[in-house]
């Protein structure tokens, strides 16, 4: 892998190694420019991963979401909570993001939804919903379609285009046939049938068939939650970031903790001020920064970065970084069956329902999303919960276990969270992290929308349940969130330097050398499953700084 | 359940006993893993690095009220006491005060509903089920619980889940990879098509 010095500006410094970043990395990179991607996470390789569910938990900060080498660490790096900015925020775990080389492509659930053009455009159609700040997005699905065909060429998506008739539309079919039918899909289907309902085959990013020198699907069912050993989870780090570092021109710099972005005299951004892995000041001058490290810490950072020129942060004049925060809302309800299920083998989603997506005024409430059927707990994580269905200990527990193990399925709604100026990341004024930074803080508190939509959607998948044949069931409670991994809209993008913080292209209105192209851009939530639409949006991001520096707009070796 | 999301509510775990968890360190249970497989490959009998047996009889026959044999094996049968021990001279060192102390509290409810007995394990069946309902609010409880799910499902390596006990009781073949079809439905579906 090449090696930059430190002292020499490079072309561009990527913060952040996950969806949008070893995107933008190999994007770059590809066309012959010198990128330094600086990743606060190690480097892990397949070789790190196992079929090994205490080993992951190392990895993971809890029963099931834990102390993470995959995600981020809560003791080194806490964040405060609070429900409204009246209160004193208390550290609370409310974000977790992928924190390793490949980010939170590692060990997404792989579900890879195109968003539908309705998300664009939907404050015209819908019209707007006072004391929120619902908007369109300056982009249209027809200038994002190009680049979603090209991230599913690129990184390797499975599913069947027109499968879906409510899908938006695609310029090409996808790249690789769908992956086998489980029988969580096979019930989702057989539910949805009977209700006049649609389930398609679910777009995963994992290879269903060998593509690009990388292995298939072998089935082994270690796969959301943990990091796949083949290769065949279409994580960043097994597809785009090892072609970044064939180039030549790129170099991954694992254990970057980056604290702040710097600046010349004339306000243009000049370099990266990180802590090295033995925590020890380092700054990489740059002459362009692109800034990829999430709904959370990409505001952090922007904040953090004060100065004489940018005394409330980089990028900020307008005091927007930071708010319009989105977290996921999501809904469910799960269900026990006569026969075995085994959901513990192969990939976590088969089949989806989206005949919910678009909001209906006559369901009294702004909101809409999709389902699909899913049981992705390990034994462990199973056994040691608090469910329903299962006693505490002894006999009956036992039996518990026994009986349901195999033959639990969920149905889980992905749905739209209105996005509100009042939700925000900021700095936390007195908790500091394992470096002395001051931690994020979050403030957030849902749109009485959302509720409802979350309570509807509980009621659609009861309903599915049941037209699938299920014994027992029961929805999922549904209150206000506190807790995300799909961090989205801090940043958002639009034309207004008044009311956005970068523009169309991901450009900072404020500094025309700094881009920001990560979850943070989004002005509306979608259906939360943003990772497919951050990476389109990367793609098409770095098309026009590509572009920039060959007209030269952009100073680079070009 | 309390929470509005399934992710929240597992989430939260993280803030409780799970919490406890955020000490584990991967070269640690490397280290414990390596440990187990040398015992299980030596022809001696295992010997307990952190209880004295005393104290192993007494917290294996806890565990084996939380997953008892019946048809099938339980903790005990499933060496879930090997797992605990390893891991409180290991990953889980820290938590070697917390069992002490909750082996105290044992011997304490145990005399005051048992005033007769000996020792914990020496209770019949059902006597050990009143003297663990009266604790199973505690924290040692709860750890206990936690150790024993724990060693009863993880890769047998780590010194319980003896046989594969665990994985079989809840119809989960062990192997690298799988074929369709992964269940009845799909199964039949295929069939069907």
């Amino acid at each position: 892998m090449k090696k930059f010095d430190t002292n020499t500006a490079v072309d561009f410094v990527v913060v952040g190694a996950g969806a949008a970043g070893g995107v933008v990395a190999k994007e770059l990179s590809t066309a012959g420019l010198d990128v330094v991607v600086l990743e606060q996470g190690p480097y892990l390789l397949e070789g790190d991963f196992a079929h090994d569910e205490l080993k992951n938990w190392a990895f993971w900060n809890s029963p099931r979401i834990g102390r993470s080498m995959l995600a981020n660490n809560h003791e080194q790096q806490p964040n405060t909570f609070r429900k409204t900015k009246n209160e004193t925020a208390v550290v609370k775990p409310t974000i977790q993001y992928g924190q390793c080389v490949g980010g939170g492509t590692v060990h997404f659930t792989a579900n890879y939804w195109r968003f539908h053009e309705i998300d664009f455009v939907e404050r015209s159609r819908w019209g707007s919903i006072s004391g929120t700040g619902f908007d369109d997005w300056p982009i249209t699905y027809a200038e994002l379609e190009p680049y979603y065909t090209k991230a599913e060429w690129d990184l390797g998506i499975s599913g069947l285009a027109g499968a879906n008739p409510f899908e938006p539309p695609h310029s090409k079919p996808y790249p690789l046939p769908p992956l086998p039918v489980k029988s969580s899909g096979v019930l989702l289907e057989r539910g949805a049938k009977k209700l006049g309902w649609h389930a398609y085959s679910a777009p995963m990013a994992i290879l269903s068939q060998p593509y690009k020198g990388r292995a298939a699907c072998g089935h082994c069912g270690y796969c959301e939650c943990f990091g796949c050993e083949w290769g065949a989870k279409s994580s960043t780090l097994a597809s785009v970031i090892p072609m970044a570092e064939e180039t030549g021109h790129c170099e991954i710099r694992s254990g970057a903790y980056v604290r702040q972005i710097s600046v010349d005299r004339q306000g243009r951004v000049n370099g990266i001020v990180y802590f090295d892995s033995q925590r020890q000041e380092q700054m990489q001058r740059a002459k362009a920064v692109v800034v990829c490290a999430n709904g959370a810490e990409t505001p952090r950072l922007l904040l953090q970065s004060t100065s004489s020129q940018f005394p409330n942060g980089l990028a900020n004049s307008n005091g927007l970084v930071g708010k319009f925060l989105i977290l996921e809302c999501g809904a469910g309800a799960t269900g026990t069956f006569e026969h075995p299920l085994n959901e513990y083998k192969s990939v976590v989603v088969t089949r989806v329902v989206q005949d919910f997506y678009d909001a209906d005024p006559k369901r009294g409430f702004y909101g809409g999303g999709g389902m699909d059927a899913r049981f992705d707990d390990h034994p462990i994580a199973y056994a040691i919960s608090d469910r329903p269905d299962l006693p505490r200990w002894g006999s009956d527990f036992k039996r518990a276990v026994k009986e349901n193990y195999t033959r639990t399925l969920n149905v889980f709604a992905h749905l739209t969270s209105l996005p509100m100026e009042a939700n925000t990341v900021s700095l936390d004024p007195e908790v500091k992290d394992a470096w002395g930074q001051p931690a994020v803080r979050i403030t957030y508190k849902n749109h009485p929308d959302d509720l409802k939509n979350m309570a509807f959607f509980r009621e659609r998948a009861l309903e599915l349940l049941q037209a699938a044949g299920a014994k027992k069931r029961w929805g999922w409670p549904v209150e206000e969130v506190t807790m995300s991994v799909h961090l989205m809209g801090t940043c958002r993008m639009g034309n207004d330097p008044e009311t956005s913080v970068v523009n169309k292209y991901h450009r900072a209105h404020d500094v025309p050398n700094l881009f920001v192209v990560d979850g943070s851009s989004f002005v509306t939530s979608g259906r939360n499953q943003p990772t497919c639409t951050i990476q389109a949006l990367a793609y098409r991001a770095a098309d026009n700084i590509v572009q920039a520096a060959k007209t030269g707009e952009i100073p680079s070796s070009f | 359940m309390e929470n509005n999301s399934r992710r929240q509510f597992l989430f939260r775990s993280a803030t409780g006993l799970g919490g406890a968890w955020l000490s584990l360190q991967w070269p640690a249970i490397l280290a414990a893993q390596n440990h187990a497989r040398e015992a299980a490959n030596s022809a001696t009998v295992l010997a307990f690095q952190f209880f004295s047996p005393a104290q192993a009889a007494e917290v294996e026959a806890a565990a084996a009220q939380i997953i008892p044999a019946d048809d099938t094996p339980g903790a005990r049968e499933a060496q879930v006491i090997y797992f605990i021990d390893r891991a409180l001279v290991t990953f889980d060192k820290d938590k070697q005060p917390a069992y002490l102390l909750g082996l105290r509290e044992l011997q304490v409810k145990t005399l005051e509903l048992f005033p007769q007995a000996k020792s914990f394990s020496g209770l019949t069946s059902s006597q050990q089920i009143k003297v663990l309902q009266a604790i199973e609010k505690t924290s040692f409880f709860e750890l206990l619980r936690l150790h024993t799910i724990v060693g009863f499902f993880a890769r047998p390596e780590y010194g319980g889940n003896h046989n594969q006990a665990g994985w079989k009781l809840i119809g989960l073949e062990d192997k690298m990879t799988y074929e369709p079809p992964f269940g009845y439905y799909d199964a039949e579906y295929n069939k069907r098509q």
